[in-house]
């Protein structure tokens, strides 16, 4: 076994660990702490895929911006209830998503062409890469992006506010 | 040599694991954290093709799709303040009114 899969093995291992603490977890915040956990894994599997420029972005972005924001909206409302367990949708949730991940598993394992990584050259996935993709191919959709952040912005604004 | 099965096949996993959290939990701030667990599960495999078939698009999606999600976390949990303000709770099972 070399050192990259040594690497994804251990990588996937600890990501499907903190993803299944993300569910099953009961308490809130320990639940967004194992996300965190999560998204960097997944950062530190952007990296081994040659796209330094998409993990930065993961960790700047998800791990910090919108779990400041999840985090700072568990503290303000500050539910202390524990939700009751619920036997019967939790068979049926579980057994549903059992049955999706097995299929997929089967689908993906075999039927698929498995290509060599083509991602070979040093400046495959850097900034200059992205930014020459993103301001040629996606102009238009780089455009619609910042006109869906503004509108965001308003509505967060808008239905946060206190009704008087 | 790890293959391009072995990232799909986890990200996979993952996305199942989102949608138990969607189907089973009664709390709305996990519910969106789930969502957003689906959503990175997706983008780790377009950044798997991306990197296999050595061509930029799947990444720059990647940067869209984190450009939406942060949009929706941020719509979504300003519709919970909302809403626990109104019921004090965050039980999607007990938001069965159009108006209350």
């Amino acid at each position: 076994m070399t050192g990259a899969e040594l690497l994804f093995f251990i990588l996937a291992g600890l990501l499907i660990v903190s993803s299944l603490l993300v569910v099953f977890q009961r308490n809130v915040v320990y639940s967004a702490v194992a996300l965190v956990a999560a998204l960097f894994f997944i950062a530190v599997l952007f990296f081994t895929l040659h796209a330094p420029m998409v993990g930065v972005l993961q960790i700047l972005v998800y791990a910090g911006a919108i779990m400041v924001l999840f985090l700072f909206v568990i503290m303000f409302l500050n539910p202390t209830a524990l939700e009751p367990r619920r036997s019967f949708w939790w068979g049926l949730g579980s057994g549903a998503a059992l049955l999706l991940a097995v299929a997929l598993v089967l689908f993906l394992s075999n039927g698929l062409p498995s290509p060599e990584l083509a991602a070979g050259t040093d400046s495959f996935g850097s900034p200059r890469e992205l930014a020459k993709s993103l301001f040629t191919d996606f102009v238009l959709a780089f455009e619609i992006a910042s006109v869906l952040l503004l509108v965001a912005i308003v509505g967060a604004v808008v239905l946060a506010k206190r009704e008087r | 040599m790890v293959s391009l099965e072995h990232y799909l096949i986890l990200s996979a996993v993952i996305f199942a694991i989102g949608i138990v959290g969607v189907l089973i939990r009664r709390n709305l701030i996990v519910v969106l954290m789930s969502v957003e667990l689906m959503l990175n599960a997706v983008n780790l495999t377009f950044v798997a093709f991306s990197s296999f078939r050595g061509s930029m698009d799947g990444q720059v999606v990647v940067f869209f799709v984190m450009a939406v999600a942060a949009a929706e976390a941020v719509i979504g949990l300003a519709i919970i303040i909302a809403v626990f303000r109104h019921r004090q709770s965050l039980d999607p099972q007990e938001m069965q009114l159009l108006k209350w």
